[in-house]
Parts: structure tokens; sequence; C-alpha cells
């Protein structure tokens, strides 16, 4: 049973393999975006599975049921992290959004101006 | 003023946070009573940084715990670890947050002609005072997450600011190249404090550093967290967003994003001598800092030459600069083991770095605003289409002399006095890497002398006939500047002691840093 | 502690020379001829006789500056202008890649 618990690791390091690898890659801004997105959800998954014990209950402790409970530190921290994702990619897009309508473009590499 | 006193390190964060949501509402009565509270703001959160400075070096690290019944109650009664959000300021926070509050006030005064004929100017002081709420935070800090939170906040108004005149194409450009590796670094830094986390259930910087066993997971942190904030101060080879994003922002948030900078390299300092200090990895740390700071100053310097755009080329200088710093305190993070080197040269060479980063700041802000000068009037950064602009503007000319000369290093500036410290210790620690120092020193000296000779002398161009000096709010700031500068280089000495010293000490020892925090219960 | 001092240049000495230059400057350009006739071949550059090029060709522009020490590291600057591609895409790459070293060069040493 105990390494079925490895799961959600294994899903984060998938995760944060795609995302890397879509980071690299892909040259769509959007694409990127969503690799960044990824990335996001990666983490998020890793740090929210850590505060995972087995059987455990929600972290209320009003009327809460006999036994023992998940940590509740690593989800207060998630949701901030998630809030925080969120402005993130909205930006991100607006300025996608804002450089196809000055290049005419969404590919990092033909919308870019500056090099050297 | 007691109640100022002890309570200074969360109003300095707390009033710009207030005030930024406040802009948007003043604005919709008066542009001007904004823009006058901007200032007012700026200048108030100026002095609680010196009320809070004239506390750190009377009474050492100042300690404020949120949400505790005094602010000196780290450990609520029967706890062994903090569980509260605790602010620690200690001589090197407080060093960094006199570097904020004189680059801030510097941009909030010169934002006010220059932003003028942009449109949205309330959305741009509320990310203005939330750009400074995220550099004060990242640096009071004790909190690992609360680094993240701030640094995060600081990413994202930056970003936006970096892209805020939109109707040029490459602004955004900048600004999304900025907003992506921030992000990844952001993440990059979460996920090595999930690592920290995991094993020992903490988040307080200080309380880690106790009990931090440098276990392989350890190590990984530490990997991903001194990369994540390379990244972020650009060094070579991960400084490719500096020039892309300096160039295109408005002169004012260049220096934010300057100043934004330092504060990252604030954290890799926290980082590498207070959460790491006590274990054996600060000597392969140290070696990498010495090794991104060599690779920063050359291939910074030798990419700035070629340029002949004016902020791309002083863009690369900041790259360049950022690897004096570098190397000064590697060395010191390297020897920090070894007492008889630390006191021969290492605390040299850490002062030498320390003090660089308060000068880099403030000439390389000027820099950074004449050329914001030179672009308010031409309407063009392009340094082929410049020429004798010394007769038209004057001022602009004398500060871009002061600043010039003060980045080469050039005796009496203040650039001198830390750079001088640099090469002198380090060549103790080895020679090589004082040489290349001082080459890079010469060469940055050639390059300035290319934008001097290109834009501000020659014949007078027909084309600028008719322009004028810059206004006179843009003079102020540039001018608020030149006299630090000015002031520093006739007594370096008097700040060496007061100010870069209590920092290197901050640095060192680890153990108070730890104290703060461990030993303030009931 | 190791005491750190600035105690050997003082920056009054290089305040005092400035000053002494300035002066020197002065007198030197006091001496100069006060009674020549503007706007006329007087106040023009002299270039060896030759008829004077326009004011645009006079200046020296920036692109033309240091092109011998450009053209001298040709191999040091091609490739190091190349790698500066622009996209950020490669950006992300080079982050990954400096990540990986410095993680395993810390859990090795």
């Amino acid at each position: 049973m105990g390494s079925l618990l490895n799961f959600p690791f294994l899903a984060a390091v998938i995760l944060a393999g795609i995302a890397l690898y879509i980071l690299i890659f892909k040259k769509n801004m959007i694409k990127f975006i969503m690799g960044i997105a990824l990335l996001e959800a990666s983490v998020n998954l890793f740090f929210v599975a850590l505060g995972y014990r087995e059987g455990g209950g929600a972290p209320i402790y009003t009327n809460s049921p006999a036994g023992i409970m998940v940590l509740p530190v690593p989800q207060a921290l998630v949701l901030t992290s998630i809030v925080i994702g969120v402005s993130i990619l909205a930006l991100m897009l607006s300025m996608a959004i804002r450089t196809y309508r000055h290049t005419g473009n969404i590919d990092t590499e033909k919308s870019r101006r500056m090099k050297g | 003023m007691n109640f100022l006193t002890s309570n200074s390190s969360i109003l300095i964060i707390a009033i710009p946070l207030l005030a930024a949501f406040l802009v948007p509402l003043i604005s919709k009565a008066s542009a001007k009573g904004r823009n006058i509270f901007v200032v007012v703001v700026t200048v108030f959160v100026g002095i609680l940084v010196a009320i809070l400075a004239k506390d750190v070096y009377a009474n050492g690290a100042h300690i404020y715990t949120l949400g505790a019944a005094l602010p000196d109650i780290t450990l609520p009664r029967g706890y062994i670890v903090p569980v509260r959000i605790i602010l620690e300021v200690d001589g090197m926070s407080i060093f960094m947050g006199i570097v904020t509050a004189i680059v801030s006030l510097a941009a909030v005064v010169y934002s006010l002609s220059f932003m003028k004929r942009e449109t949205g100017q309330d959305k741009f002081y509320t990310l203005f005072l939330l750009m400074m709420v995220g550099m004060f935070g990242l640096e009071f800090t004790g909190d690992l997450f609360n680094l993240f939170v701030f640094l995060e906040i600081l990413s994202i108004s930056g970003a936006a600011l970096a892209a805020f005149r939109t109707r040029f194409g490459d602004t955004v450009e900048g600004g999304f190249k900025y907003l992506s590796i921030s992000a990844i670094a952001a993440l990059m830094v979460l996920f090595a404090i999930a690592l920290l986390y995991a094993q020992y259930g903490l988040l307080n910087i200080g309380a880690l550093a106790a009990v931090i066993q440098f276990t392989s997971l350890d190590k990984l942190a530490l990997a991903l967290m001194a990369i994540a904030f390379a990244i972020k101060l650009g060094a070579v080879p991960l400084h490719m967003w500096v020039p892309d994003t300096y160039t295109v922002a408005p002169a004012s948030i260049t220096i934010m994003l300057m100043a934004a900078s330092q504060a990252c390299l604030y954290a890799l300092f926290r980082i590498g001598f207070t959460l790491y200090g006590g274990t054996t990895g600060t000597i392969s740390m140290g070696w990498i800092v010495i090794i991104l700071g060599v690779l920063s100053m050359f291939v910074g310097v030798t990419m700035a030459i070629p340029q002949t755009d004016i902020k791309r080329l002083m863009a690369y200088h900041s790259v360049s600069q950022i690897g004096y710093m570098l190397l000064g305190v590697g060395v010191g993070l390297a020897v920090l083991g070894d007492t008889a080197a630390l006191n021969a040269y290492g605390r040299q060479a850490m002062s030498g770095g320390i003090f660089h980063i308060i000068n880099y700041a403030l000439y390389k802000g000027l820099l950074f605003l004449t050329a914001g000068a030179l672009f308010y009037r031409l309407g063009t950064r392009d340094l082929n289409k410049m020429g004798g602009l010394a007769r038209n503007m004057k001022f602009t000319t004398i500060f871009f002399i002061i600043g010039a000369l003060a980045i080469s290093g050039i005796p009496p500036f203040n650039g001198f006095a830390s750079k001088f410290l640099i090469y002198e210790s380090v060549y103790q620690f080895s020679p090589i890497l004082s040489i290349i120092a001082m080459l890079v020193s010469i060469i940055t000296l050639a390059s300035f002398t290319k934008v001097f000779q290109a834009a501000f002398t020659g014949p007078a161009l027909p084309q600028h006939k008719d322009v004028k000096e810059a206004p006179r709010s843009m003079l102020i700031g540039m001018g608020i500047l030149a006299v630090v500068i000015i002031f520093f280089s006739l007594c370096p000495g008097l700040i060496v002691d007061n100010i870069v010293q209590p920092a290197v000490d901050a640095l060192i020892n680890q153990g108070a840093y730890i104290n703060g925090i461990m030993g303030g219960g009931l | 502690m190791a005491a750190i001092s600035l105690a050997f240049w003082n920056p009054v000495v290089c305040l005092v020379v400035f000053l002494v230059v300035i002066a020197l400057i002065y007198l030197l350009r006091s001496r100069g001829e006060g009674g020549y006739k503007k706007g006329t071949e007087q106040t023009k550059a002299f270039l060896c006789g030759e008829e004077l090029p326009e004011v645009e060709e006079r200046h020296v522009k920036a692109h033309n500056l240091y092109w011998g020490f450009f053209q001298a590291l040709k191999k040091y600057y091609d490739p190091t202008i190349k790698a500066h591609t622009g996209i950020v895409n490669d950006y992300v790459l080079w982050l990954t890649v400096i990540t990986v070293i410095a993680a395993i060069t810390f859990t090795l040493v």
C-alpha cells in the first residue's frame, strides 16, 4: 500500500517533464503558456501530496471524526500558489494577445525583435 | 516614535501595499493629487527605513512577529519552532532596504514627467508601489514561503510595468520574457521550499538553518534556489533576458527592475550564508558564485561594446557589474569555513562586493535615467542617430559624465572605492580573477567613451537643433542619485564602516540570525 | 575582527587635484585670442585646407567606433552574439542545463 502513495510524486515528475519539453521546444506562445501552467500544476501537486497522510481526514477541528488528519499547511501554501499562478497566466495571455496585435504572429521566434 | 520604531518593518511593507490600491481612487479625483500622494508615500517609507536603520544599527536585528501579542515573541508558549510569519531585519536586510528606498524615490520623482504622456498612469503608480512592496518584503522576511510570495509580487508587477507602454511593440516582448523566466524561477524556489518542508516541517529561515542536515535533498534544494535566483539577477549564462527587458522598460522602471535584481541577489546571499551557512556546501556554492561572477563580468562587458542601442548597451553593463558583486561575495562564501582566510581577505572581499551593490544601484540608476532623458527628448534609443547633444542637454551630460566615471572605477568616484576593495582582496585569493576584474573595468570605460562620443560630442546635428533639456522632475530624479554618488565618493570610509560592515557581519554571523528567531520564546 | 580601512587613499586629494586642473584650464583659456570675427572663416574648423564635409558626415557614428577591436576578436564575437538568440525557449533551455549542472555539482561534492 505504501508504494501506491508514491503515485502523486510520479505524476508530478511526469508533469514537470512534459512541461519542460513544451517550454523548450514549443515556439507557439499559447503552448508556452500552457507549459508554464503544467509546471505550476506539477509543483502544486508535489507540494499538496506531501501533506497527505494515509486515511487522513480534512484538517477541520470542529466536529472532526476520530483519527488522523492530513497536514493543513501545504494546502494553505498551495492555495496561495494557485492564486499567484492564475494571475501570472492571465498576464502572460494578455501579453500574447498584444504581441499578436503588433506582429501578427504568436511564434516566439518569428515575433521576436530583439537579439544579439 | 516608539510605536514607529517597533512596527517600522511591517509598516514599510504595509503602507505602500495599502497606498497602491488607494492610488486609482485618488486618481479619479485629481491626477496632480495622485502624483503628490505617491511621492509622499515614497518619502514616508524612506523615513521609516531610516528609523528602522537607526534601530538596527543601535540594537541589532529587528524582529517582528505577525499576529503575536508583542512583536518580539517569536515562539508562542509551549512551541519549540516558530509557527507565525516573522520579519527579521538584520544589517544585510536593512542595507538592501536603504538601496531600495533611494532607488524608488529617484524613480518615482523621475516618473512624474517621464510618464506624463502615457495613458493609464493610475495603474502605473499602483504597480510601482506594489513593486516596492515586493522588494521590501523580499528583503525583510524571515520566512521562506513569504519570500516566494514577495518574489511573485515583484515579478508580476515588474513584468507588467516593463510592458507598460504597449503602444511600442517590443515592450510586450521584454515583459513576456521577464515574466516567463520569473515564473519558472519562482516555481523552482517553491519546489525547493517543498523539499525543505517535507524533511523538517519548517518554513522559517532561522529555524531551518538551526536543524538543516545537508542531505541529498537539501543539496538539490540549494541548487534549485541558487540557480533560480541566479537567473532572476541575470548572471551569465542566464542573463539573456536582462538586455531585452531593461531596454524596453520605461527608464524609471528599468532602475526599479535593477533594484529588484539586487533584491534577488540578497535572497541568494541569504540562502547561501544563512540557510546553508553551517553546512559543508558553502565551498562548492562559493565557487559556483565566483564562476558565475567572472563569466558575468567578462561576457557582459564584451557584449556591451558592440551595441548601438544606448539602453541595451547599459543593460549589458548591468550584467557585468553584477559579476563584481558575485565575485566579491563569492570569495567570502568560499572561505567561510576557513577563519584565517576569512579574516585575511574574505571579509574585505565581501565588503567590496556589498559596497558595490549600493554603488551600482546609484550610478547605474543615474545612467539609465540619462538614457531615458535622451529617449524622452529624441524619441530614439539608437546611438547612430545621436550626436552633439551636450550643447542642448547640459545637465544630462554632466549627470552622464558622473555616472560613466563612477561605473568605470575612476578615482575619486565611489565605483573606485568598492572595486579597489574587490581587486585587493581577490588578488590574495586568486590573482587571475583580480586581473580579469581590472580588465573588465577598462573595457567598461572604453564602452562609455563610445556612448559619450556618439551621443554628446561632435558637431550639432541639424535634426537635433530644437532638442530641449529634460523636464525638471526628471532632472531632480537624476540629481538625487548624483548627490548621493558624490557624497559616497567623498567619504567612502564612513559608508564602509557604518553601513557595509554591519551587512557583512550579518551575513557571516549565522548564529545571530538563528538566535533572533529561536531565542525569542516565552 | 579584521578592520577594513580605506585610509590609503583620500578622495579629498583627488578633489583638490580636480580643482587645480580646472584652474589650469581656465588659465589657458583666458590667454586665448578674444578678438576674432564671428561667423567668418575664422570660426570654421580647419581640415588641411580641404572642403569641410556636411555636419552629418563629420560626426563619427556609434557603429564605426572600435571597428578594429571587433575585427580582431571576430572569433569570440561571432559565436557569442549568435548565442543571444532572443528566443524565450532558448532561455529556458539554458536555465534547465545550468540547473542540472548545479544539481549534479552540489550532490557530488
